[in-house]
């Protein structure tokens, strides 16, 4: 079950990567790296239960925060084009 | 698990291939955040997750921001140029070098290599007993060489703080900027 599991996340993964590559829009490709972070974060916890290793489900949700907190900040950049400066401005 | 790592590494160089491609800039930054995220992913797979996971933060968190940080000061599009061949040939030479160089190394895993007879015996029986710390490689990093790990602190702090200098100047340059408007 978790080879299926790890076969399906790859494809995924091959899908994810087609839409980064296609775009079109700005928003598509953001949307597609945060997929690929998702990915990757199942692919380490279905490894780590494959592998006997439970252990790996902590690193796991660690690289959900920073998926999480990498995705704000690129969104942030599309937004604002950069990422702290022109906050007045933005709200004006 | 090869056949795994084997499709990583065919989608690895998919994303590069495509980077390459690329002439938008904001979609060639974000596929890097990809290959970071596939490369960490192959990093977990050879059971080296700490290497994995500054991996990920690094070239899928904050080289990613920075690209862009960089992009937001030049233009979106890369300039329309022709193919050259020789930048392409040095490349491929080089790149066939490295992994001519690599031939050399002990096999993946490989329990003969001299890496795991060197001192890594004398780690593994002595560490508990001498600092107590069960988890062999926090010991090493954090105590046998403290210092060590102290100085890669202090140049990745100087690093930071230079880097944050070029793009912005930490936000001062603005303010002397509005100072000097209002005055």
């Amino acid at each position: 079950m978790y080879v299926a599991g790890m076969a399906a996340i790859v494809v995924t993964m091959f899908l994810a990567l087609a839409r980064a590559a296609i775009g079109p829009t700005v928003f598509d490709r953001i949307l597609a790296v945060n997929m690929f972070g998702t990915k990757t974060v199942l692919l380490i916890a279905v490894a780590g239960f494959l592998t006997g290793r439970p252990e790996w489900l902590d690193l796991a949700i660690v690289y959900t925060l920073v998926n999480f907190t990498g995705t704000l900040a690129v969104l942030r950049f599309a937004r604002f084009g950069n990422l702290a400066r022109d906050d007045r401005k933005a709200d004006q | 698990m090869p056949p795994v790592e084997l499709l990583l590494m065919l989608l690895l160089i998919a994303t590069v291939i495509v980077v390459a491609r690329l002439k938008d800039l904001f979609a060639a930054a974000m596929l890097t955040g990809i290959a970071s995220l596939l490369a960490a992913g192959l990093f977990v797979l050879m059971d080296a997750v700490d290497v994995a996971f500054t991996e990920a933060a690094v070239g899928a968190g904050v080289s990613t921001v920075l690209f862009l940080g960089a992009l937001s000061l030049t233009s979106r599009r890369e300039k329309q140029e022709r193919t050259k061949i020789l930048p392409i040939l040095i490349v491929v030479a080089t790149g066939a070098a490295l992994i001519y160089g690599t031939w050399d190394m002990p096999a993946y895993g490989d329990p003969d290599a001299v890496i795991h007879h060197h001192l890594a015996p004398e780690l593994i029986a002595e560490t508990e007993e001498k600092i107590h710390i069960p988890n062999i490689v926090t010991a090493i990093l954090a105590s046998f060489r403290g210092y060590d790990t102290f100085g890669e602190v202090v140049v990745i702090f100087t690093a930071g703080v230079g880097v944050a200098l070029l793009l912005g100047g930490l936000g001062l340059r603005r303010r002397n900027a509005d100072g000097e408007e209002e005055s």
